[in-house]
């Protein structure tokens, strides 16, 4: 086995007992990621920067004051969470030239707990799309089969995990974004509680929805890393009532009488029928550990996508329309500053971006505000309510992640409503503001991953945490089995 | 102006908070500083920054609802506003549209004799935009005022002429510096007024098109550009036309109003709920709190000085008109309990010390202390009126201790009679063309030699006696 396929937390322990030392486990991922580059996982890659930081974090677990069980393990950091003096792109041509004075708070915790940045990965352009066929930088192909897409909107941490380019990563959620390139992908992704992380430095999509989440190789991985970001922050109005916690101390405290739901309306004839029984054959391992089912119907699931897309693109929108060319990143100049900015945004923005601005301002305006905007405020109340009353009863809801895997590159690219019809298990969770992760469970007849997704009441991670950890023991593991 | 037509007035106030830092952010707020040396990410909307509500701007706001009569809203929240244009980093300014902090209040004003309430509609909290500067080649963009806080104080349309509007702006202008909310300075744009106005034929229910004049900066300006606005409007419907929904901007140099847009194609800015801020929640415990923070509003101290001092009413606005002079009128009397001498010296020499500098009463340097000691020392004979009046400017400008500077400069009333009536001889005999005057008729010779007098001891002599003293001197020269 190579070192770059162990999980971060294994690879943590070999650092603190000088197995190997920071700069020769850094050499050994630089090495992954000149060899994977065709997967263009990377839309940066800060080989300078952290070989530099290596040599400190060295240092600081030498002198035994740095013990965090990730000091030295390389993380990839998605390209819209603002990483200082590096270049934040959001894999948008608008920022192709944006190197922020700041870091997310997220980016700044784990480096205090010594993580080395290896890089910044692909996505789609300011996390709108699910399969980071939308970037400026190219489509992300995926490790298992590279004809096929990543998923996305993280695809790039996806990928550079699943493909043994950096140990773990931080991607962004705000619809599915870090669910559901896992499963496409086979790796980890853990979104917490909407205000359990601070989104300080993370660019804005939609405000209202937007997580920074968590990638990795299996369960304990992402409860390790979630530990270290998790809690208030100062800087962010919306994270103020999350508590640090270390999640690590829920991975072996078993599931049994744990009660779990399913809700029959996600395994619908939408989902590809392979990736139901995988789903509910997963559901059955875990009930084998003890845990107990329920099927059941959860309302309102024909609401899910057009609540999510009407309140997404609104606030992208306005979030989106400071990239006006004045102040940073591209610029087209024009005679008039009409002109300046039409020119700029036309060329600076893709297709995809440029649809979600068309359909966000439509739903803002004078007159259809109260049809679009206000009623879809409203049903994310119903929504969420009706999940609170499935908290009521079950610990735990578990879902299909998507209705399909992996698709090929270029099949959906211009079906732009069969692109959003794959978010639609993922988009509640989202809107309810509740964590959800999605872990791997099996893999269809072609060998591409399925994803299994895992829905906790808020700020209840740790129930996801012992879920997800009980199944990787009943499975033996982690990705490549 | 044609009397057949009424004027509907409403007034919207912006006014700029005196808070240290700025409403999202902890940049400094201070005026007139090097463009662009107090922003930083949140202020300029980098990407990926997030606003940081400033709580005292929450105080200020329900200190200036409650000091306006309004009701509190309990639980408050923030509203995008949308548009472009470069002044505005973030593209939207983040605002109140459905729950505006205050509401229903009033203010109540007097103008022209005639008391009448006008009502405040509500008073939302915002950020201020940046400013444009215009070079011969380019526009240049100083992001300092970036998120400096605002309140907009918006009335009902309660005002039917140019004085009613002075009258609201002046009161409204009073309490928010008394309540030390903003300084108000229309100069340096802290505090600026819309005017909505239209006109309708008297008696008629139904409010016509209104339009909104902007960019007055004095409120002489804004009386000024409502009486040319109300003739112009009615000089239109006198002719049979239709007024046009705009926004006028208010050229001073020119004396007329320039339409800057036309609402016609109303501009949309897809207002909706601010989600990077949590409600705010006020409680009941926190407004009584802010309560009990809120100082004496002038109208209150107008009347208590009336009644408790017995000012007479003139004197008494005119002190509570700034609250510098109500300071050093309140702390000076508390020392030396002489209120009717401390407002005639504020009234006749302070006032006119400002006047002739073309002060105003604005970072007012004379002590209390110095102040009351001046006033006893009067009041009690030590010194003569006039040497008073000297002395005030001494400690004006000079900031001295009146008592010192009086002994050091011989300025003690003097008790030497002799002294007095030897002068007195004197100006008499030097004098004798004036004397022959008195004798023959004329009242004012005396005044002249008394003055005389005075002048030659250096007006250190009490006046009675040299009075007295020229009255028996010429008496014995009388036929």
């Amino acid at each position: 086995m190579k070192i770059t396929e162990n999980s971060a937390l294994s690879l943590g322990k070999m650092l603190q007992s000088r197995e190997i030392s920071v700069i020769e486990l850094l050499t050994e991922y630089l090495k992954e990621t000149e060899a994977k580059k065709d997967l263009n996982a990377f839309i940066t890659i800060c080989r300078d920067e952290s070989l530099k930081r290596a040599n400190i974090i060295q240092k600081n677990i030498d002198d035994k004051v740095l013990s965090s069980p990730l000091a030295g393990v390389p993380m990839a950091v998605k390209d819209n969470i603002c990483t200082k003096n590096i270049l934040t792109s959001c894999a948008s041509k608008m920022l192709s030239d944006f190197k922020p004075p700041y870091s997310a708070t997220a980016v700044e915790r784990l480096e205090k707990a010594g993580a080395v940045l290896i890089g910044k990965t692909n996505m789609d352009e300011f996390a709108m799309g699910g399969s980071t066929e939308s970037s400026y930088y190219g489509s992300v192909k995926n490790p298992k089969d590279t004809k096929k897409v990543s998923g996305g909107s993280s695809g790039g941490t996806a990928a550079a995990v699943a493909s043994n380019q950096c140990a773990y990563g931080l991607g962004s959620d705000t619809g599915g974004s870090v669910r559901q390139p896992a499963s496409f992908c086979g790796i980890t992704g853990l979104m917490p509680t909407y205000g359990s992380v601070s989104r300080y430095g993370l660019i804005a999509y939609a405000s209202s929805l937007d997580r920074i989440g968590v990638m990795g190789k299996n369960m304990s991985d992402c409860a390790a890393v979630l530990s270290e970001i998790y809690g208030s922050d100062k800087k962010d109005m919306t994270c103020s009532v999350a508590k640090k916690t270390d999640f690590t101390s829920f991975c072996d405290l078993g599931i049994r009488g744990m009660k779990i739901g399913i809700p029959r309306n996600f395994f619908s004839e939408q989902t590809d029928a392979f990736v139901g029984k995988s789903v509910l054959q997963g559901a059955r391992e875990l009930e084998k550990s003890g845990a107990e089912l329920y099927e059941f119907e959860l309302p309102l699931t024909d609401y899910y996508l057009p609540t999510y897309y009407i309140t997404a693109c609104a606030e992208a929108s306005s979030n989106l329309s400071r990239y006006d060319g004045i102040k940073y990143g591209f610029c087209q100049s024009g005679d008039e500053l009409e002109q300046m900015y039409v020119k700029t945004r036309t060329e600076g923005f893709g297709l995809e971006v440029k649809r979600r601005i068309m359909l966000g301002t439509y739903v803002l305006s004078s007159g259809y505000y109260e049809d679009y905007y206000k009623k879809a405020l409203k049903v994310r109340r119903l929504i969420k309510d009706s999940f609170d009353d499935a908290f009521k009863k079950y610990d735990l809801l578990l879902t299909p992640t998507a209705p399909t895997t992996a698709y090929n590159i270029g099949e959906n690219r211009n079906d732009p409503l069969k692109m959003y019809q794959g978010d639609i298990y993922t988009v509640a969770a989202s809107l309810s503001g509740i964590p959800a992760a999605s872990i791997p469970c099996g893999k269809n007849q072609e060998g591409m991953p399925i994803g299994m997704q895992l829905m906790a009441p808020q700020l209840r991670e740790d129930v996801i945490v012992r879920v997800g950890c009980a199944y990787e023991k009943i499975t033996g593991g982690s990705v490549d089995e | 102006m044609s009397d057949s037509y009424e004027i509907v007035m409403g007034i919207e106030v912006h006014a700029e908070l005196s808070t240290e830092s700025k409403i999202f952010c902890s940049c400094a707020t201070k005026f007139g500083k090097e463009p662009n040396t107090q922003i930083c990410p949140i202020c300029t909307g980098m990407p990926g920054t997030l606003p940081l509500l400033n709580k005292k701007v929450v105080e200020f706001a329900v200190k200036t609802g409650l000091a306006l009569n309004c009701s509190i809203t309990k639980e408050n929240k923030f509203d995008r506003k949308n548009y472009f244009y470069p002044d505005l980093p973030k593209a939207y300014q983040i605002s109140q549209l459905y729950l505006p902090i205050c509401r229903n209040g009033y203010i109540e004003i007097n103008s022209k004799g005639k008391k009448k309430k006008i009502g405040i509609h509500e008073i939302h909290m915002e950020e201020d935009a940046g400013k444009l500067i215009h070079d011969e080649n380019a526009t240049l963009i100083d992001y300092n005022r970036c998120g400096v806080p605002l309140l907009e104080i918006v009335s009902e349309p309660h005002f039917s002429n140019g004085d009613e509007v002075v009258a609201y702006l002046t009161a409204l202008r009073e309490i928010l510096i008394y309540t030390g909310v903003s300084d108000c300075k229309m100069q340096e744009g802290s505090m600026r007024a819309d005017i909505n106005l239209s006109v309708r034929k008297r008696g008629e229910k139904e409010l016509s098109t209104r339009t909104e004049m902007k960019n007055m900066s004095s409120f002489k300006e804004i009386k000024r550009a409502v009486e040319y606005e109300a003739e112009r409007q009615i000089s239109i419907k006198q002719r049979g036309e239709r007024v046009l929904q705009q926004t006028i901007r208010w050229d001073e140099e020119k004396g007329i109003g320039i339409v800057m847009r036309s609402k016609e194609n109303a501009d949309d800015y897809r207002y909706f709920p601010e989600p990077d801020i949590m409600p705010v929640v006020i409680s009941d415990g926190e407004i009584k709190r802010i309560k009990n923070l809120l100082p004496e509003l002038p109208q209150q101290k107008r009347q208590r000085y009336i009644s408790e001092f017995g000012l007479n009413d003139y004197d008494a606005s005119i002190i509570t008109s700034e609250k510098e002079l109500c300071d050093l009128f309140e702390r000076t009397t508390a020392l030396c309990d002489r209120p009717k001498e401390v407002c005639n010296m504020i009234m006749g020499e302070l006032m006119r010390i400002l006047s002739s500098l073309g002060k105003t009463a604005e970072n007012l340097n004379v002590a209390p202390e110095k102040l009351a000691s001046l006033i006893n020392i009067i009041s009690e004979g030590k010194i003569n009126r006039n040497i008073g009046k000297d002395v005030f400017e001494q400690i004006y400008f000079y900031n001295v201790d009146p008592w010192e500077y009086v002994k050091e400069n011989n300025l003690l009333i003097l008790d030497d009679p002799e002294l007095t009536e030897k002068t007195v001889n004197e100006i008499i005999s030097e004098n004798q063309k004036s004397v022959s005057d008195y004798l023959s008729g004329k009242q004012k010779a005396k005044g002249y030699l008394i003055g005389l007098v005075m002048k030659r001891l250096k007006g250190r002599a009490d006046p009675k006696s040299v009075n007295e003293a020229v009255d028996k001197k010429l008496k014995q020269l009388q036929p």
